[in-house]
């Protein structure tokens, strides 16, 4: 769309402006501020300059958490995105059925996340879960807050089951906004099941999962509630995501410094993970764009 | 001859019928219709087992659920509930959580609108740069400003009241609010504004009176993500309250007692917290099934 040039646009987003920089640029300017200093009180500081940035990328604790907050990231991202596209087929168009698997699908999504993780506590439990019991009569000593594997797994399970349907409703609804003529040509066609899908639907879903990537990309990145309610991030450190090494650091040890440095830190790793994909996925675009065009 | 080439236009859409439902029924046999209802099938009882188990273990008396592993509750009570809806402490939580969330959506969707519209519409100094600094807001961690936050609002007098937590939760509100209505705004094509202007319309008006019913699903749809994000988030709710707005989510960190996690009233509590998630989803339900395309294409 070709957009009218015009500055008073600036007054239509102004008091957005206000209400966003209120609650995101004081509290970042305050951690800056923490990052450079050593507090000891109110009245006791020294400028450290970049002492406690050094400090915390060479610490090997935190390199750890790093790893795994990306191999959690990455598996929910692999599991969930097929998945989440494949129920979005699955699911049925019209009538009733529709209303009702909308409904029960979306149901994860709308629970507290720390109800989320009670929930997965109270079903994986080895003496009251179903879950948990049900393994352990077949034998297998299902036991989460002993074996990190059993952890790790649970946590991705419940992951799964949170999540998925956020892929799933954004690309069912993608889905829905594809006219009915593109598939009537496709059938003239003859197409395949997989042509329509590769070159009617895939091409239409791109924007929402873009979306939805990314907004699962910055979630996982974040998680926090649910394996801290699940397994509160045992056994040993196996599950202690960064956002949870971070609540430590800055609320249980009041490093104000240190965990300053540490939330500067991630933000950017975010930050820089979410613009490569999305540039990327962009200029892929532009490119097939080109190629249709010549 | 006559039956193989039909010649009035009847006999051509009749025929022409038959063949399509002849294909139909090729291409679909009832068998893959039913792997279909299967797979779907065995995704939703993926789904609700544990919510199943919840609800379950909700009726049971905490006798039972310790006593040994029923399928269903064999004695049925409703002892958990009638604790929850009696006690004070327990039933405000539920109050506290809605009145922020219902606090957020409002103030959210006011500023949302004329920013996505602004966006949409009108090229302007730096707008490029300010969109993407509004979605760095969305990928801030909310456990990076716990401390900030507890400070600033400290500071102004605010901690402990659902406004705080309303506006806590503008942070990555906002900027999806904006990011999604500006995808629906950019469908609305603008000769309408045009139009509308070249009547007479001034520019409140017109948004009130023609714009924004013209969006009325995008509005939905956005309501329905303001509503699910504020609702389930948890670390800024319970750090930014402590006793007079305190969220359920946070009341519910206080079944540890002395003789141990009352799971009972864990499992009632946590089944209340999914029914506001049900009925907003069931008033949406159809701008959702219509389809969006979010995002800018």
């Amino acid at each position: 769309m070709n957009k009218v040039q015009n500055n008073r646009a600036w007054w239509l987003i102004l008091p957005m402006l206000l209400l966003v920089a209120f609650s995101a640029i004081i509290p970042l300017m305050t951690v800056v501020n923490y990052s450079v200093q050593d507090v000891f009180d109110a009245n006791t500081r020294f400028f450290t300059g970049a002492e406690w940035f050094k400090e915390m990328l060479n610490d090997p604790e935190l390199h750890a958490a790093v790893l795994r907050q990306f191999a959690f990231s990455l598996t929910v991202l692999a599991i969930e995105v097929p998945l989440g596209i494949g129920i979005a087929l699955l699911m049925p168009k019209k009538g009733w059925q529709a209303s009702a698997v909308l409904i029960l699908v979306t149901m994860p999504l709308l629970i507290p996340w720390n109800v989320v993780g009670s929930i997965w506590q109270i079903f994986t439990r080895g003496d009251i879960g179903l879950m948990g019991w049900s393994l352990r009569e077949l034998g297998y000593g299902y036991n989460i807050t002993a074996s990190p594997v059993d952890a790790w797994v649970t946590i991705i399970l419940m992951d799964v089951w949170h999540w998925t349907p956020l892929i799933a409703l954004l690309c069912y609804s993608g889905l829905r906004s594809i006219p009915d003529a593109y598939y009537q040509a496709a059938r003239i066609d003859r197409a395949s099941k997989w042509a329509v899908f590769r070159f009617i639907q895939l091409p239409k879903l791109t924007n929402v999962l873009v979306i939805g990537v990314l907004l699962r990309f910055m979630h996982s990145f974040m998680i926090y509630a649910e394996p801290f309610v699940l397994t509160g991030g045992g056994p040993g450190s196996s599950t202690t995501f960064l956002s949870q090494s971070l609540t430590t650091m800055a609320i249980g040890q009041q490093d104000l410094g240190p965990s300053a440095a540490f939330s500067l830190i991630y933000f950017l790793i975010i930050l820089l993970v979410s613009w490569v994909f999305y540039t990327a996925i962009m200029n892929m675009q532009k490119d097939n764009k080109k190629e249709g065009e010549a | 001859m006559t039956d193989t080439i039909p010649t009035t236009p009847e006999a051509v859409r009749k025929s022409a019928a038959a063949a399509d439902a002849r294909r139909r029924r090729k291409a679909r046999p009832a068998s893959r219709q039913w792997r279909r209802r299967g797979l779907m099938a065995a995704y939703i009882v993926f789904v609700l087992l544990p919510i199943y188990w919840l609800l379950n273990m909700s009726f049971q008396s905490n006798t039972e659920i310790l006593g040994g592993l029923t399928l269903w509750p064999e004695t049925f009570t409703l002892e958990h509930y009638a604790k929850i809806f009696t006690d004070s402490n327990w039933y405000m939580g539920y109050v506290n959580s809605i009145t922020y969330v219902l606090m957020n959506m409002a103030i959210t969707i006011v500023v949302a609108l004329p920013a996505a519209y602004a966006f949409s519409r009108y090229q302007f100094i730096g707008d490029k740069h300010l969109f993407f600094w509004l979605l760095t807001n969305l990928m801030a961690p909310p456990a990076v400003f716990l401390l900030p936050y507890f400070q600033l609002y400290y500071t102004v007098g605010l901690f402990d009241t659902h406004i705080a937590v309303a506006l806590a939760h503008c942070l990555f509100n906002i900027p999806l609010a904006v990011w999604i209505l500006e995808g629906f705004m950019s469908g609305v094509p603008k000769e309408i504004d045009e139009t509308a202007f070249i009547d007479g319309y001034s520019f409140p008006k017109f948004f009130v009176k023609i714009f924004i019913p013209m969006i009325s699903s995008g509005i939905g749809v956005t309501l329905f993500f303001l509503f699910m994000f504020s609702w389930v988030e948890l670390l800024l709710a319970s750090t930014l309250t402590a006793t007079d707005a305190q969220p359920i989510a946070s009341v519910m960190t206080q079944t540890k007692g002395a003789s141990g996690i009352d799971w009972g009233t864990l499992a009632a509590a946590g089944t209340l917290t999914i029914l506001p998630g049900i009925v907003v989803v069931y008033f949406v339900r159809h701008h959702i099934a219509k389809g969006f395309a979010l995002g800018r294409t």
